[in-house]
């Protein structure tokens, strides 16, 4: 049992909570909704850092809150990333990151190097907070919530106080973040980039209520407008490159029951990735395409056929196996293929992105 | 001839001994009363606010002359001191403590209850995901980050206890080596017509609040703006 179970009502003036999950264990599950939705209510009250009536928490077999237990935030073994500004001014660097093991109390040994090194801050450790930039700030931050040994990980949209180059920067840490630790990490954020790059699992909410759970992959091909932006409609696949064809500079990536040839970007034989495949780029087709400049060709079988932004088109949900792809189609042309639930068809894709 | 006379001397050195007592009780008492200010949310912290800030506006004689019936036989601090078999606090150094400790309440409730509420909740929130307790945040977090308001405060009250005179001459008479303090001496030297007593005395407590001031605004500047970045 080392899901996390999270049921919360929160009933402030002009807004609600009323939310009843269950989250995976392990893994990063973002929490998205834009600003209102509740999403950083749920992560507070996931905290204790806000107190919801009713409420049920119990993460990895442990509970926080229910009818008759009620764990104060600095007893509850998490690990909160705050969204800007959170170390403090009158401690170094070092001061901030010792704060919390002084108190955290830990039986495992504290992996100081590990975790310092893990988020690149080696050098910043004698510095003020004042002299950090926001990137090296938040690094810093997050480095501090795992230095206590947390069962749980908390991140309230910890990018969102960063330009669009400290986000790149920030990025591979995070990334690094959760291919390496095994802890479960909640994600809040409203940039469907964000979530899409990072998450495994993804919770929509939307006033205050949930409206999907589901993981990244099953919940990318199941558009929702509430959630992608119309142009960025796709699929995402989590695969790895098996195959280098140095001749004509292409990489094979992998994916579950299915492989797809793109440009080589240099990565070695076996480095996970994950791909975005815009339902622009797909396109369909009844018979095995030939001469066709497309060398991307799948065989797969419709599983739904979803309304699109435009009533002259249509999204076509394909299952390839285990994995979900996009087509965005004309309803003229679906209608002239006479396309069907369950029919089997060739994918074609044009173009994947590495995410 | 000295400077001051013996019973200048003494008469400072109990206005010391007051405010010093005064400024020691009004941290215990007034740090609680400015958190809460800063915190509280129930709508009738404004009258809590309205009581603390009174003695900042009343005449001194006014809250000295309500002090005095409250201390009285019949008042209720005066009952409540018969009841516990305390010597009655009128013309007491322990009734002139509490009528100052009164009287300066808001120079230590404002500057506090102004710094917790620049500090905001975060630092205590962020302390406590990194397992601090409340209390352990208060010492480790809160305190370093508004010890400049702390210090201003602790001077201000002290200060101004120094510097009070119509309370002191309500409650506490003029009793010498008990009640009468430095500026009731110097009301004394005047009425005596020793003005060149009365100078040195004043003198000296001018240069003490100039001084004083000049420490606590010199300080301002380095001030700190919140308490996480």
């Amino acid at each position: 049992m080392n899901d996390i179970i999270a049921r919360f009502q929160l009933d402030r003036p002009g807004f609600q909570l009323d939310v009843d999950l269950v989250l995976p264990g392990r893994g990063v599950t973002a929490l998205f909704g834009t600003s209102g939705s509740g999403k950083t209510s749920l992560l507070r009250c996931i905290a204790g850092l806000e107190r919801a009536l009713n409420g049920l928490l119990s993460v990895s077999g442990e509970v926080w809150q229910d009818k008759s237990i009620w764990l104060a935030p600095h007893r509850r073994p998490m690990g909160y990333v705050f969204q800007e500004a959170s170390l403090f001014a009158h401690l170094s660097v070092m001061g901030n990151l010792q704060y919390g093991i002084k108190r955290a109390k830990s039986d495992q040994p504290v992996n100081f190097e590990h975790i310092v090194g893990l988020l690149g801050i080696e050098h910043l450790l004698q510095r003020q907070p004042q002299k950090l930039s926001g990137g090296e700030r938040q690094r810093v931050a997050i480095a501090r919530a795992l230095l206590i040994h947390p069962k749980i990980l908390l991140m309230d949209e910890p990018l969102a106080a960063l330009d669009a180059q400290r986000k790149q920067d920030i990025f591979p840490y995070l990334e690094r973040l959760r291919d390496e630790l095994a802890i479960p990490i909640l994600y809040v954020s409203h940039d469907h980039h964000e979530v899409a790059r990072l998450a495994d699992h993804l919770v929509v909410l939307e006033a205050g209520r949930v409206i999907s759970n589901s993981p990244l992959t099953v919940a990318m091909a199941q558009p929702d407008q509430r959630f992608q932006r119309d142009e960025d409609i796709g699929s995402v696949l989590d695969g790895q490159v098996s195959e280098i064809d140095r001749r004509w500079h292409l990489a094979r990536l992998d994916f579950p029951d299915g492989g797809l040839w793109m440009r080589d970007h240099g990565l070695p034989v076996g480095k996970k990735v994950r791909l975005l495949i815009l339902a622009r780029d797909v396109s369909l087709a009844r018979h095995p395409p030939e001469q066709s400049s497309i060398q991307n060709s799948l065989q797969g079988r419709i599983t739904a056929i979803l309304d699109d932004t435009h009533p002259g088109l249509a999204l076509v949900q394909v299952s390839v196996g285990a994995s979900l792809l996009l087509a965005r189609l004309t309803r003229r042309a679906a209608a002239t293929l006479n396309l069907q639930i369950g029919d089997n068809v060739w994918v074609q894709v044009k173009s994947v992105a590495l995410i | 001839m000295m400077f001051l006379t013996d019973g200048d001397l003494q008469a400072l050195m109990l206005s010391l001994e007051l405010a010093s007592s005064v400024t020691a009780i009004l941290l215990l008492i007034g740090t609680p009363i400015a958190w809460w200010l800063a915190h509280s949310r129930a709508w009738w912290k404004v009258l809590i606010s309205v009581t603390v800030a009174m003695p900042l506006v009343l005449p001194p004689s006014v809250l000295g002359f309500y002090l005095l019936i409250a201390m009285g036989p019949q008042g209720p601090l005066g009952v409540l001191t018969h009841a516990l078999g305390i010597a009655p606090l009128p013309f007491s150094f322990a009734g002139l403590l509490v009528a100052s400790v009164l009287y300066a309440l808001p120079f230590m409730v404002q500057p506090l209850q102004n710094a917790f509420e620049a500090l905001g909740d975060q630092p205590l929130e962020v302390a406590a995901t990194l397992r601090a307790s409340p209390w352990d945040a208060f010492f480790t977090v809160v305190l370093p980050l508004t010890w400049p308001a702390f210090l201003t405060a602790i001077t201000l009250c002290f200060a101004h206890t120094v510097g009070e005179f119509g309370v002191v001459l309500m409650i506490g008479g003029n009793l010498p080596g008990i009640t009468r303090v430095a500026s009731l001496q110097i009301f004394d030297h005047v009425e005596a017509l020793e003005y060149a007593e009365a100078n040195h005395l004043a003198l000296t407590l001018l240069l003490f609040s100039f001084l004083v001031l000049l420490w606590v605004y010199a300080r301002q500047p380095a001030r700190q703006q919140g308490g996480t970045s």
